[in-house]
C-alpha cells in the first residue's frame, strides 16, 4: 500500500525574492533521482505539501509546468510557520514535497478553444503554470487565443517579471497587466480586474474563462464574465480552503460534500453554484 | 457456541499471549477501552464506555513517519503498527462506527495505511447491549443493540454466560480452539429473549431529514440552534465517527517524527485560512457543518448517517446540547435554497 503521507526529499536549489516587498519568494526545488521525478507525475492546477522536516508541511500551488523538466517551483507568501521557515531557508537545504496532490485544471476540454486566464495577487502560481503549459511549442497549436489579465497593486508585486516581459514579446499570447494606481515609469493599464476586464472585454464565444485571486476581485469580477456572457460551466476557479492532509481524510476543507484538497481545488462556476458558500 | 462469564477471564489469558487485548478496563466511576495485560482487569458492564473504542484503530495521537535529514538526503521511515489485535466487548455502536470510517480511510483515490493496516488486523468481539441507555438511538440510525455491522463474534447475554455468535470467519478463528461448548436450544432461546426484550426506548424521526438539510443550509433555524454552544469540541472527541485529525511535526531541528493528532471542526482555527479569511466565522457556522457532515454531506458521499446512536454527545456535553433535539428542529425547519 502506497503511503500517501511520505513526502519526497528534494533539494531547494534557489530561493529567489520574487517580489519588492520581499513577502513572496520563489523556490525552485529539484528532486535527488529521475525516478522520483518520474513518481510526481503533475498537471498545471494541481499542488503540493511542502515539508520542512521540523516545522511541518504546508499546501502550495506548483508554479511550474510539467513541460519545465528537472525541477518544480513555489511562490510562497510569508504567513505562517512553513513558509516563514522556507523563506529563511539556505539554498542547498533538504526538504521535503508530498503530491502531486487535487484535481487540475481541465486542458483537454480546452483544445481548440480560447482561453482567458484572470489572475490577482500573487495567486498566480498555477496560472504560470497552465500558461506555460498551454504556450510549450508541442501544445500551442491545441488552443485558440491565450489572454492573460493580470494585475497586482504595483508593479513591484507583480510576479515572474522576466516571464511576463517574454509573453509581452510574444505573438502567441496576448497579455494585459495592470496595477491599483498610477506609478512613475509604468506604462501598462492601472485599474482593478473587474473593470480592466471589462474594458478589455475578452468574447466569450467558444472560450473558458480562468480566475484565481482574492475572494473580492473573483466577487467583482464574476459578474463582469456574466455580463460578457461567459456561461457557469466555461468558468473556472481555483479554491485555497486550509487543509492538512490534502487526500480527504482530515475534514478541514470542505465545501459541502466537497473536499477542495480533493475533489478540487479546481472547479467550475457551475459546481460551485451547487455548493454552500463556504470558502 | 456458549462460554460461561467466569471464563471469559482466562480465554482472554489464552488471547494475550498472541494478541493485543482491549477490553473496556474501569478507571473511577466509568470505563474505558484500554490494552489489558491480564483477563481479569476486563470490566464487562453494562453500557458504553466513555470513550469510543475508535482510538484503538485511529488513535488520538500517532506517529506517522521519523525523519532523519541531511545536506545530502532524508531517511524517512513509515511507522506502522501491524500488531495483532482483539477489541473485546465493544458495543455494536462502536463496531458500525468503524465501518463508516472505513470510507473516509479507503477513498475514491487514497488509502490510508496507518489506518488500514490496524482495522485488518484487529478482531471485534461485540457484547449486545441488553440494557440500552436512555440516551442511545442506535435505532433510529440504522443500528440496532444486537446489530453484527462491523463485528466478527457477537456475544449475547443470557445471565451466567454468553451465547456466541459467528460473524465473520476471521472471528471463527479467535473461538476454534476456545473449547466453547455448544449452546443449547434452551440457551438460544434466552439469547433470542435477551435481543427481544432489549428496548432502546429513544426514537429520533429521521424520515426526510436529509431532504430537509438539502435545503436548508441558510435556514435561521441556525442561527437558533448553536446558541448554547460553547465550541468546546467535547462532542466530536466522544463521537465514534469523527475522525478530524491535524499533522503536525514533533522533531530537534531535522531528526524526527511526523505525528497526527485529533482535531476537531468546532474549533475556530480549524478552517482559518493563512490570509486571515474564515468560512467559518462562528459556532453557527461550525455546528451547522457538524450536522451537515454527519447526516447530509456523509450520506452524499457514502449512501450511510455518520452517526451511530451512541448518545456519547447528549451525555457528556457541558451545556446540555441534545443532538435529538436539534434534528427535531431541523426537521420542522422551513427549506430555504436562497442565501
Amino acid at each position: 500500500m502506497k503511503n500517501p503521507y511520505l513526502p519526497l526529499p528534494v533539494k531547494l536549489v534557489k530561493n529567489f525574492t520574487e517580489t519588492e516587498d520581499k513577502l513572496i519568494h520563489t523556490f525552485t526545488l529539484q528532486f535527488l533521482s529521475e525516478e522520483d521525478e518520474k513518481s510526481f507525475p503533475y498537471m498545471p492546477g494541481q499542488f503540493a505539501e511542502l515539508c520542512v522536516f521540523g516545522k511541518g508541511e504546508a499546501p502550495f500551488g506548483i508554479a511550474s509546468s510539467p513541460t519545465e523538466p528537472g525541477f518544480l517551483k513555489f511562490s510562497v507568501a510569508k504567513v505562517g510557520v512553513v513558509s516563514t521557515a522556507l523563506h529563511l531557508m539556505e539554498e542547498g537545504t533538504m526538504v521535503g514535497v508530498r503530491g502531486p496532490l487535487g484535481n487540475y485544471y481541465p486542458v483537454e476540454e480546452f483544445k481548440g478553444k480560447n482561453v482567458v486566464i484572470i489572475g490577482g495577487g500573487f495567486a498566480f502560481t498555477t496560472l504560470r503554470s497552465l500558461a506555460t503549459y498551454m504556450l510549450h511549442p508541442d501544445r500551442r497549436g491545441d488552443y485558440g487565443d491565450i489572454t492573460v489579465i493580470y494585475g497586482a497593486r504595483n508593479p513591484g508585486l507583480l510576479l515572474y517579471k522576466e516571464e511576463l516581459a517574454a509573453w509581452e514579446q510574444s505573438p502567441d499570447i496576448n497579455l494585459i497587466t495592470t496595477i491599483d494606481r498610477p506609478v512613475e515609469g509604468w506604462n501598462g493599464r492601472v485599474g482593478f480586474i473587474p473593470a480592466v476586464t471589462e474594458e478589455v472585454a475578452p468574447s466569450a464565444e467558444n472560450t473558458y474563462a480562468i480566475i484565481c485571486g482574492p475572494p473580492v476581485m473573483i466577487k467583482f469580477t464574476m459578474p463582469v464574465l456574466e455580463k460578457l456572457g461567459f456561461p457557469a460551466e466555461r468558468i473556472i476557479m481555483s479554491l485555497e480552503n486550509r487543509m492538512k492532509c490534502g487526500i480527504g481524510m482530515c475534514g478541514r476543507c470542505n465545501v459541502g460534500g466537497k473536499y477542495v484538497c480533493k475533489d478540487g481545488p479546481v472547479f467550475t462556476r457551475a459546481q460551485l453554484n451547487e455548493l454552500p458558500n463556504e470558502y | 457456541m456458549i462460554v460461561s462469564k467466569n471464563d471469559i477471564p482466562s480465554f482472554l489469558d489464552k488471547l494475550i499471549g498472541e494478541y493485543q487485548v482491549f477490553a473496556p478496563v474501569q478507571e473511577g466511576s466509568y470505563t474505558l477501552f484500554k490494552q489489558i495485560c491480564s483477563g481479569a482487569d476486563a470490566a464487562l458492564t453494562d453500557g458504553n464506555t466513555k470513550l469510543p473504542a475508535k482510538e484503538i484503530i485511529f488513535p488520538q495521537s500517532e506517529k506517522l513517519f521519523s525523519y532523519n535529514v541531511t545536506a545530502e538526503g532524508a531517511k524517512l521511515e513509515s511507522i506502522i503498527d501491524d500488531r495483532k489485535k482483539v477489541v473485546f466487548g465493544v458495543r455494536p455502536c462502536d463496531a458500525k462506527s468503524l465501518t463508516l470510517l472505513d470510507n473516509v480511510f479507503n477513498n475514491d483515490k487514497y488509502q490510508d495505511p496507518y489506518y488500514l493496516t490496524r482495522r485488518a488486523n484487529t478482531i471485534l468481539v461485540g457484547i449486545g447491549c441488553n440494557s440500552p441507555a436512555s440516551t442511545c438511538f442506535c435505532t433510529s440510525v440504522k443500528g440496532g443493540p444486537f446489530d453484527t455491522k462491523g463485528l466478527d463474534l457477537l456475544l449475547v447475554d443470557i445471565g451466567d454466560a454468553y451465547v456466541v455468535e459467528v460473524v465473520t470467519e476471521k472471528g471463527k478463528t479467535l473461538i476454534d480452539n476456545a473449547g466453547f461448548a455448544s449452546a443449547s436450544e434452551a440457551d438460544k432461546a434466552a439469547a433470542a429473549k435477551a435481543k427481544d426484550e432489549a428496548q432502546v426506548t429513544c426514537q429520533v424521526n429521521t424520515d426526510g431529514l436529509k431532504e430537509k438539510l438539502d435545503v436548508n443550509f441558510y435556514d435561521p433555524i441556525w442561527e437558533k440552534i448553536h446558541e448554547k454552544c460553547l465550541g468546546c469540541g467535547a462532542c466530536t472527541y466522544l463521537c465514534p465517527t469523527c475522525h478530524c485529525f491535524d499533522i503536525v511535526d514533533d522533531a530537534v531541528d531535522c531528526n524526527g517524527c511526523r505525528v497526527r493528532n485529533w482535531d476537531s471542526c468546532a474549533f475556530p482555527l480549524f478552517t482559518l485560512h493563512g490570509s486571515g479569511h474564515n468560512p467559518r466565522t462562528s459556532n453557527k457556522e461550525r455546528y451547522r457543518n457538524r450536522i451537515m457532515h454527519k447526516f447530509k454531506y456523509f450520506v452524499d458521499n457514502f449512501g450511510e448517517i455518520a452517526c451511530v446512536g451512541c448518545g456519547r454527545c447528549i451525555k457528556n456535553c457541558p451545556v446540555n446540547m441534545d443532538i435529538r433535539v436539534v434534528l427535531e428542529d431541523v426537521r420542522g425547519s422551513e427549506a430555504r435554497l436562497d442565501s
